[in-house]
């Protein structure tokens, strides 16, 4: 027995972009369809860092990463939980001066913005954040940048869209979507098929599919970020920390446990499957017990990964199809798609239901990617960016 | 044999000794990893020190074979690569990563042979994360290496054949029993005269645990259901229904379990394929008989591939042993192999038998109270575990551990996803079977965030 729904918009992967987007959709009166091929929020948007920071962003990025700022704190409001999220500043540490000349440089750019970041040089940094020790140049701290359960959050904001009346298909695969004249037909699962007026394609790592399909196939490659976890210890780092060049960021949970990464695993013969590395893990370790010294006696209990989209600008895609009317993407966040996906499914939301966004998102377009030398399509990103 | 790297084998119990006999025996040189002080596994394990116990006093019945496993062992020593106190906590692809001497060290394999043995399975009930309770092994791992007992009078509970041996092992060591309360019925013991005709030694032994607990004045009862422990601060007496009574003991400590689950989280990490086995309910890495897996050149051995005893470790060590010699090209003799199959399947009968006669309680869920904290780690209590599942509808494992934090602690589920797994197919009405597995992930047991990089 084959399954037909029909909606106005059809999102295909229940990442934090597209389930945000569809809690944004229904808010905004649509009939909304979203499949996701797993669970909703298992991927990248379950097992993120969980940091929620605008503090390192390109400037390109920041209108949508303030659009976000002002979404983070309504969590209780939008999804019934606060999913953790607290404002409690994040820090970001230079390891070698011309590390922390950047980052005098990075607060001067980004002045207009308001991020009210604070620089220190290494010796302040103690004293102000005395729990701090080792090798430190300098640091920056961004005092309303902050962190939250990536593991709750992600899958509250599906449950949300699903209480607001979208229908949500979990373990539901989007095989095939084709324009028709009024707007997509798609089959997914083992037989369901769909009919909308919009599509949506924010299905992470695995969206090159779909733009592929729409003859407008992006550079898309896939990096496994690293990470670690200690067991709960006594509460006593109260921000989140990152250093300029990505090896090494930390924060520690209301629960008490140390979350840290840096380095990135590898994937598995299925490369939808992913594991730390190693080598990667035990720098991490080492690089901890440098900054926190209070963490000696301290056991790790378990390191994982997870399967995050990257582009070669170390920009996502986001907007209209440049191939496909109706068609929107969203998708290669780089390492940095938490923070940002409550935003982009609000602009997703602006784009079908008036065609425009007050955010700029020019930059995001995937027709940056249309006439580019299929060498270069190869190209991976740099493999030093930042992840949290 | 054209082999450039030595085999590996992880486990030095009956299994692991066993498998590093029989390929020492055919002109190999193995490395043997484990995690213990001494090698002998559990059932074999041995004291720190010697202090003057024999080893009739540590093993009872099974003197002879602990006897003749050290001893075989120790003359081993100058033919293999042993490292002791090194715990196997990765594999990644064809590398084990291993601590030792608090140090990070990878050694390449081609060939490894799992006999990771199992440690006790658990189910919670109210007070069971109170000092003084413990599992079954954990209070004969006390008596066995460090000649103490976990409290001055201590109640017996659950069920399975450790109950009665390590109820009985303390009487001998002159500690007191205040009782042996089985979770089973005492007609499901009947079962174990059909297992008469598969061991009948181990039959009358395990039978004579019960008469002598009994002939020394030690209360036994059956179909009992604990409802809680009493006490505080730390365990001073346990609750628990038999028929509609309820009754109060007064003890100091509590040892209880309810048989065995395999240590299968190395075979998960070297990418064995896995089954679900309705008797053990739980996933079991898939082998052939000689226990070769999917993963090419990973062999397992003993009660890590599914729990049947010591004496069929013995055995499965070997023939994991001899298909990792046949698998690399020499020859062995069929006729050995043949006999040891057969002896193997022999064993897995007489395991049919025992789970019969100590049963899994499989009411367990529809008695136990909200409060009970199922996850010890992570403090999570079975109501919040059930309020996750409704309000995610969920169905799979992972995504329950993911959104409740069951299982992510210290232990990372290997004491509470038992549990857990029962709680998820009771509560929505779905076979374990059905609700997938925790997914390993390295490292398999906590490390020292201090770890450093050793060598190779
Ligand atoms: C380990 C790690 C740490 C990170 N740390 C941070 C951090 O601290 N801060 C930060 O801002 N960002 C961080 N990121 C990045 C961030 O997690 C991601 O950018 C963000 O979650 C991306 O969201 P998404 O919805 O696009 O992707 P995903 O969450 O991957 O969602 C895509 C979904 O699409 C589904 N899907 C794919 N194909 C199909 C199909 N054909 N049919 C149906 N469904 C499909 C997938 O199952 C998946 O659920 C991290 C990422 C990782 C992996
Ligand atoms: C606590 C306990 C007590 C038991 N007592 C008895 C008993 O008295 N009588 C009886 O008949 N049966 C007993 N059993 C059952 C008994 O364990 C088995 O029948 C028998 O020991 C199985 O042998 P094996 O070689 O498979 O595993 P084991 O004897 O368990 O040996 C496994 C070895 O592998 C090592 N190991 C495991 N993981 C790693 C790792 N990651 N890295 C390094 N080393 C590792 C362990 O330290 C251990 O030495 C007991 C089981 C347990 C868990």
């Amino acid at each position: 027995m084959i399954r037909r729904f029909s909606a106005d918009v059809a999102i295909v992967g229940g990442g934090l972009v597209g389930s945000s987007a569809a809690l944004a959709l229904r808010k905004a009166g649509l009939s909304v369809i979203l499949m996701d091929k797993g669970f909703c929020g298992a991927q990248a948007s379950g097992v993120n860092y969980g940091g929620v920071r605008r503090q390192g962003r390109s400037v390109a990025q920041l209108p949508l990463s303030q659009r976000a700022h002002q979404i983070w704190p309504r969590l209780k409001e939008l999804i019934g939980i606060d999913g953790e999220y607290q404002r409690s500043g994040h820090l970001k540490l230079a390891r070698k001066p011309e590390d922390f000349a950047r980052l005098e440089q990075y607060a001067e750019t980004v002045k207009p913005f308001g991020l009210n970041l604070e620089l220190f040089t290494g010796a302040m940094a103690k004293t102000r954040f005395p729990w701090l020790s080792g090798n430190v140049a300098g640091a920056s701290f961004c005092p309303d940048d902050g962190q939250a359960n990536p593991r709750l959050v992600s899958p509250a904001f599906a449950k949300a869209a699903r209480d607001a009346g979208a229908i949500v298909l979990e373990q539901t695969a989007v095989h095939a979507a084709v324009r028709t004249s009024d707007g997509f037909a798609l089959q997914a699962g083992t037989d369901c098929e769909i009919t909308c007026h919009f599509l949506i394609n924010s299905a992470g790592a695995w969206a090159n599919k779909i733009a592929t399909d729409f003859d407008e196939p992006a550079p898309l490659s896939r990096i496994y970020p690293s990470m670690v976890v200690t067991e709960p210890l006594a509460l006593r780092l109260p921000v989140s920390l990152g250093e300029e060049g990505g090896g090494f960021y930390c924060r520690q949970v209301q629960r008490g446990n140390y979350i840290m990464g840096g380095g990135r695993g590898y994937a598995l013969i299925d490369p939808d499957f992913s594991r730390p590395s190693t080598a990667a893990a035990l720098a991490v370790m080492k690089r901890a017990t440098t900054l926190f010294p209070h963490l000696a006696g301290a056991h790790v209990i378990r390191f994982w990964s997870g399967t995050e989209g990257q582009l070669p600008d170390n920009n996502p895609v986001i907007g209209r199809s440049g191939t496909t009317p109706g068609l929107f993407h969203a998708f290669g966040f780089c390492g940095a798609g938490f923070q940002v996906a409550p935003a982009v499914g609000a602009i997703l939301c602006d784009l079908v239901t008036s065609g425009e966004t007050a955010t700029p998102i020019a930059a995001f377009s995937i027709e940056r990617f249309h006439n580019m030398p299929p060498q270069h399509n190869k190209k991976k990103g740099t493999h030093n960016e930042m992840v949290e | 044999m054209n082999d450039t790297l030595p085999p590996v084998i992880v486990g030095a119990g009956p299994a692991g000794i066993c498998a590093a006999k029989t390929l020492v025996a055919a002109g190999l040189r193995p490395i043997v990893i484990d995690e213990g002080f001494r090698a002998g596994g559990q059932i074999y394990r041995r004291p720190f020190v010697d202090d003057g116990r024999s080893a009739t006093d540590l093993y009872g019945s099974e003197a002879a074979k602990a006897t003749r496993l050290h001893r075989e062992f120790d003359g081993l020593l100058p033919s293999i690569d042993y490292m002791p106190q090194a715990l196997v906590w990765n594999i990644a692809g064809n590398e084990l990563h291993l601590m030792a001497d608090g140090k990070h060290h990878q050694i390449g394999f081609q060939n490894l042979i799992l006999s990771t043995g199992a440690t006790d399975r658990i189910l919670p009930f109210p007070g069971w994360t109170l000092p003084g309770v413990y599992t079954l092994g954990a209070a004969q791992t006390a008596l066995k290496v460090q000649g103490c007992t976990i409290g001055r009078n201590v109640v017996f509970l659950g069920s399975g054949p450790l109950l009665y041996l390590v109820a009985w092992q303390y009487v001998k060591a002159g500690g007191n029993v205040a009782a042996v309360l089985d979770t089973a019925p005492f007609s499901a013991k009947l079962n174990l005269l059909s297992a008469f005709r598969f061991d009948p030694r181990l039959v009358l032994i395990g039978m004579s645990y019960a008469a002598r607990l009994v002939s020394r004045g030690v209360k036994i009862r059956y179909n009992v259901r604990p409802t809680r422990v009493d006490g505080s601060q730390y365990v001073e007496g346990l609750s628990f229904k038999s028929g509609t009574k309820v009754h109060s003991i007064a003890c100091d400590a509590i040892a209880y379990g309810f048989a065995l689950r395999p240590e299968t989280q190395l075979a998960d990490l070297s990418g064995c394929t896995f089954r679900f086995d309705d008797r053990d309910r739980t996933w079991l890495p898939v082998t052939d008989e000689a226990g070769r897996t999917s993963s090419q050149g990973v062999y397992l051995a003993g009660d890590g591939s599914g729990i049947a005893g010591a004496d069929a470790a013995e055995i499965s060590g070997e023939l994991a042993a001899l298909a990792l010699i046949q698998d690399s090209g020499t020859t062995v003799d069929p006729g050995r192999m043949s006999a040891l199959v057969k002896a193997r399947r022999r064993k897995a009968g007489l395991r049919d038998i025992l789970e019969k006669a100590f049963p899994f309680p499989d009411n367990w869920f529809d008695q136990i109270p909200g409060y009970t904290k199922l996850c010890r780690c992570e403090e999570v209590t079975v109501s919040t575990v059930i309020d996750t599942i409704n309000g995610g509808e969920l169905r799979e494992l992972n995504r329950l551990k993911a959104l409740s934090r069951s299982g992510m602690g210290r232990c990372q589920g290997r004491m509470c996803s038992a549990a857990m797994a029962e709680v998820l197919s009771a509560t929505q009405h779905l076979k374990l079977a059905d609700i997938g597995r925790l997914r390993a992930q390295a490292p398999v047991k906590p490390l020292p965030l201090l770890l450093q990089e050793g060598g190779s």
